[in-house]
């Protein structure tokens, strides 16, 4: 039979995986349901519910840090930061909608196991990044704390960053630590119109490359730009290419950086601003893949390349693949892909030819978010690793899980 | 300090050793004479020493990995060692292993600016990265003091960190990418010119693991432009509690300076001494704040951080309004270690983090201690993140006294747990602070650790005896010790 456990302490969820490593039998780690159509689909006879574990175990604004049991929703805590004008930098993703359920449902121990970052990530970094310290349960049924709650901390080895973004196939967390940071007085967006990929990836560059603290880089080519659903933008005409800055920070200070980069971007085309309300509209629907949630049938890739590369990258996909759509965050380095159903495999082959697996220190990698069941078992929905890698990540999850308990092949196959 | 017994077979062997390494490693890059030998035989942790078997200088990954690959197969240990700046003894040689040493590895292999990406060897300098950019008005943020002398390899093995660390973070968040080896000889790349390499974030765990995982090879870090402006403020206080409570004022006010460094009495008087940087010599603490950024940002927030400063008790303000006057602020802050030194023919330097909060309490109960222990302390920290370097002042010719310093460390960083900090925020573990651990850690949470290391070195070759204070073998640590469950958890929700 198919149990649901749902516990509501970190001894109670120690107590369900020991249970299951006794049966030899596996779990499913869930938050509250906004990512669970991501990764290959596998079986677990029992899902393990960590969405009763909440609250706010401790919040302390001057000291920029929060700790909050696995389960608690996210938006509840980013409520709690908006009354002290703070924000969990990050800007985490929320993929409800794009994976075809509500928004605003995704837990904290989700957004961690996940680390999917919003477009700040080029100035604040990951969720990694801002990931202090937590609580959890191996898969030995042993509950072992790592990390702190202090910002500098060099102390053994740094194994929440294993976490975070393992997808819950190492641990389960039962209460995690994070960096906060203050929010944005102020928030505006310059917008540099009509410009094609590759110019828009030299607007990007040279604005990541100036002085001015850009906190978002983006370009969202005319096809997709209406889209956004941001009536500022306009609907369409091939002057509806938006090539978006975002400045972020104190009043007198944006209207400085914005002239600034006004008089650096003038000269690739027109230059327009967006005011606080589109630009947190904008840069929220690009952050939840917006375009995409309403065409639910085209199988969906991210993929993450150096930014410099990203036009040639997605030039090289549209050749193999006529009829795939795409936009850009993070300078040109998050690419956001819409490949049309019929494609084989998903069009990995394609998608993954134009990453370059191995080249040297360039890199980068394709991860299929949105796609069928069928389509994601039969194919790799995250990037394979050379053999090397491969093998050590496999020892890894052998350290923190040996019995193959938490989400056995979410990520890859045997892992 | 108790180190792992030497292996006798393994010493019997060295003269065959050799020479398979000179196989791998030609010409000079054997070293096998003591004098020779003698430069490495600590780091800057001079406390303890102890010659290697024999050091060895590869020149090129693919050695590297021959070397590793055959000290694997006969078990032998390796210690990896960059420009040997560890404060924590974390290059400090074995009697029975090899120092591989990266210094060789000095080369700058790409700049690219379009991704805002430098490439280096390990052993190329931290202040070499920033050098080679800094003509086109980049830089590379982390700036650990030692970062003259100290290697981007040493950094990565170290997590180090500087006065940007609060704004622009540590190594951690600021390398993109490594070529590394394993023990076994394999050569693995992780993450590159792009962000968050997906699946299980190995470059996360490498940074920061102290030369026990595997030996960078190559590294990828990312570089930033120059901000436009910087301009700093020098705060005095009358105490360390309105010190304190300022710098919890000006990020509750929504600032998160460039830098913002704290000075106690003693520390201010010694580098008053040293460099005369105009310090006021009447307060009890010192703050630096530094605002770096667009200039219209920087005149802004210096105003906001002048009127908290005032608002928090504050005797003193002072204004940088030149460069050569934010230089002149920092001079005494950045010689504060020397400063120290002339104080005092030797000293101890900690490095602990507190909650910032706990600052005063801390710092009270340090003045207990130095009671307690008969030694003078001096503090220099990182006001920002809480990271406390507390200089322990002893003279090493008066009997007891190095001891007395050490248990007067150890009782400082125990302090810091207690209180809800870590026993190191930036110089690592080592052996210094190795039988610590089980202070801040439980025998549950140093294992799991542990068996970290045996994915990567199952044999426990690289660097055996820092950071653990117990040397477990893989096999042992591998077992579970699980119950069968009789009735399931009754009290479990289920449905
Ligand atoms: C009775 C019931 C039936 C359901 N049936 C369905 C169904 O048929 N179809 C459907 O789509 N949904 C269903 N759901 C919703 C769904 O099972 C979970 O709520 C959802 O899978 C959790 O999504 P998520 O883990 O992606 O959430 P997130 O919270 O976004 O978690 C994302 C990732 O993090 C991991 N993770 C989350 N929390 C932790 C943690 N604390 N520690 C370690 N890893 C963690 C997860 O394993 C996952 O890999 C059902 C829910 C219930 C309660
Ligand atoms: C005066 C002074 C000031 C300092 N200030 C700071 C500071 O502000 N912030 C700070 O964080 N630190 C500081 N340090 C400490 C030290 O400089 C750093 O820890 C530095 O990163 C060490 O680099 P290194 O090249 O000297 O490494 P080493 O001392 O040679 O080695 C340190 C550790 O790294 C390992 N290692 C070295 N290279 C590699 C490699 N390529 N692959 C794998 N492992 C490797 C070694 O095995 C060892 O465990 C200071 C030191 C001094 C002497």
């Amino acid at each position: 039979m198919k149990t649901h456990l749902k516990p509501t302490d970190a001894d109670q969820a120690l107590e369900a995986v020991r249970w299951a490593i006794s049966e030899e039998t596996p779990l499913e780690l869930v938050g509250n349901g906004s990512k669970r159509a991501l990764g290959r689909p596998f079986q677990a006879t029992h899902t393990l519910d960590l969405s009763g574990l909440t609250g706010v175990t401790l919040y302390e604004p001057e000291e920029l840090v929060l700790s909050a049991r696995a389960g608690t929703p996210l938006a509840e805590l980013e409520a709690l930061l908006a009354e002290n004008r703070q924000q969990f930098a990050f800007e985490p993703t929320d993929f409800g909608p794009l994976l075809g359920g509500e928004a605003g449902r995704q837990t904290i121990g989700g957004v961690v196991s996940c680390n999917l970052a919003g477009p700040r990530r080029v100035k604040a970094g990951a969720v990694r990044d801002h990931f202090l310290g937590c609580q959890a349960v191996s898969g030995r049924g042993e509950a072992f704390k790592a990390g702190g709650r202090v910002v500098k901390n060099v102390t053994g080895y740094d194994l929440p960053k294993l976490v975070a973004g393992a997808y819950g196939t190492l641990t389960v967390l039962t209460e995690v630590t994070l960096k906060v940071l203050p929010a944005p007085e102020v928030t505006r967006t310059v917008l540099v119109r009509g410009l094609d990929d590759t110019d828009a990836i030299r607007v990007m560059a040279l604005a990541l490359q100036s002085p001015y603290e850009v906190a978002g880089a983006a370009h969202v080519p005319a096809s997709l730009a209406g889209g956004l659903g941001v009536e500022e933008l306009g609907t369409g005409g091939s002057d509806a290419a938006a090539t978006a800055i975002r400045l972020e920070g104190f009043g007198r200070s944006i209207e400085y950086r914005a002239g600034k980069l006004r008089d650096l971007l003038g000269g690739f085309g027109t230059v327009d601003f967006l005011d606080r309300e589109p630009s947190l509209a904008f840069w929220a629907a690009l952050r939840d893949v917006k375009p995409f949630v309403a065409q639910p049938e085209r199988l969906v890739w991210r993929l993450s390349v150096p930014p410099a590369d990203g036009a040639r990258v997605v030039a090289d996909i549209k050749r193999r693949l006529p009829g795939s759509d795409a936009y850009f965050d993070w300078g040109g380095g998050l690419i956001w892909l819409a490949v049309d159903p019929g494609a084989e495999a998903a069009g990995q082959h394609a998608v993954r030819g134009a990453v370059g697996l191995g080249g040297g220190s360039g890199g980068g990698h394709a991860t299929l978010i949105r796609a069928p069941d069928t389509v994601r078992a039969s194919s790799d929905v995250f990037h394979p690793q050379p053999a090397p890698l491969a093998a050590l990540s496999a020892r890894v999850k052998e350290t923190l899980d040996p019995k193959r308990i938490f989400n056995p092949g979410r990520m890859y196959a045997g892992v | 300090m108790k180190m792992p017994t030497p292996d006798a077979s393994v010493l019997a062997r060295r003269a065959e050793i050799v020479n398979a390494l000179r196989a791998i490693v030609p010409g000079e890059g054997v070293i096998v004479e003591r004098d020779e030998m003698r430069v490495y035989e600590t780091d800057a942790l001079t406390a303890y020493r102890q010659l290697p078997m024999v050091v060895v200088l590869p020149t090129t990954t693919e050695q590297v990995s021959q070397v590793l690959k055959y000290c694997n197969e006969l078990g032998i240990k390796v210690v990896p060692r960059g420009a040997g700046t560890s404060l924590s003894g974390g290059a400090l040689p074995l009697a029975d292993g090899i120092i591989l040493g990266l210094g060789k590895f000095n080369k700058i292999l790409d700049i690219d600016y379009a991704n805002r990406t430098v490439t280096a060897q390990p052993g190329v300098t931290n202040l070499g990265i920033t050098t080679a950019v800094a003509h086109e008005g980049f830089y590379y943020a982390p700036d650990p003091s030692s970062q003259i002398a100290c290697t981007i390899g040493g950094n990565i093995a170290e997590n180090s960190g500087g006065v940007h660390c609060l704004k622009y973070g540590l190594t951690t968040n600021n390398v993109l990418g490594i070529e590394m080896v394993l023990m076994n000889g394999d050569i693995v790349r992780l993450g590159g010119k792009h962000l968050d390499a997906e699946g299980y974030d190995l470059l996360g765990i490498m940074t920061g693991s102290e030369g026990l995982l595997g030996v960078v090879t190559e590294v990828t870090v990312r570089i930033l432009r120059k901000p436009e402006t910087l301009r700093a403020v020098l705060i005095g206080f009358p105490s360390s509690e309105t010190g304190g409570n300022c710098v919890a004022a000006i990020i509750a006010a929504g600032i998160i300076p460039g830098g913002m460094e704290m000075m106690d009495k003693p520390a201010i008087h010694a580098a008053e001494e040293f460099v005369h940087a105009g310090y006021p010599l009447d307060v009890e603490a010192l703050l630096i704040v530094e605002l770096d950024g667009p200039e219209a940002e920087v005149n802004h927030l210096i105003g906001e951080v002048e009127k908290i400063a005032r608002d928090c008790g504050a005797v003193s303000v002072r204004v940088s309004e030149s460069e050569d006057e934010r230089m002149v602020f920092w001079a005494g802050r950045k010689a504060a270690f020397p400063a120290v030194g002339r104080i005092s023919p030797d000293y101890l330097c900690m490095d602990g983090t507190i909650p910032r909060k706990q600052l005063p309490l801390v710092l009270n109960r340090m003045t207990e201690m130095s009671e307690k222990h008969g030694l003078r302390v001096a503090n220099v920290f990182h006001a920002g993140d809480g990271n406390l370097h507390p200089l322990i002042l002893y003279d090493a010719n008066k009997p007891g006294e190095l001891q007395a310093a050490e248990d007067f460390g150890a009782d400082i960083l125990k302090l810091c747990v207690e209180v809800g900090g870590v026993l190191t925020g930036e110089h690592g573990v080592g052996v210094e602070k190795r039988d610590l651990m089980t202070h801040q850690f439980t025998e549950i949470d140093l294992n799991q650790q542990q068996r970290l290391k045996c994915a990567f070195d199952p044999e426990g070759l690289l660097n055996p005896g820092k950071v653990f204070p117990q040397l477990h073998r893989c096999a042992e640590l591998g077992r579970m010790h699980i119950h069968r469950g009789q009735i399931p958890f009754p009290d479990l929700p289920r449905f």
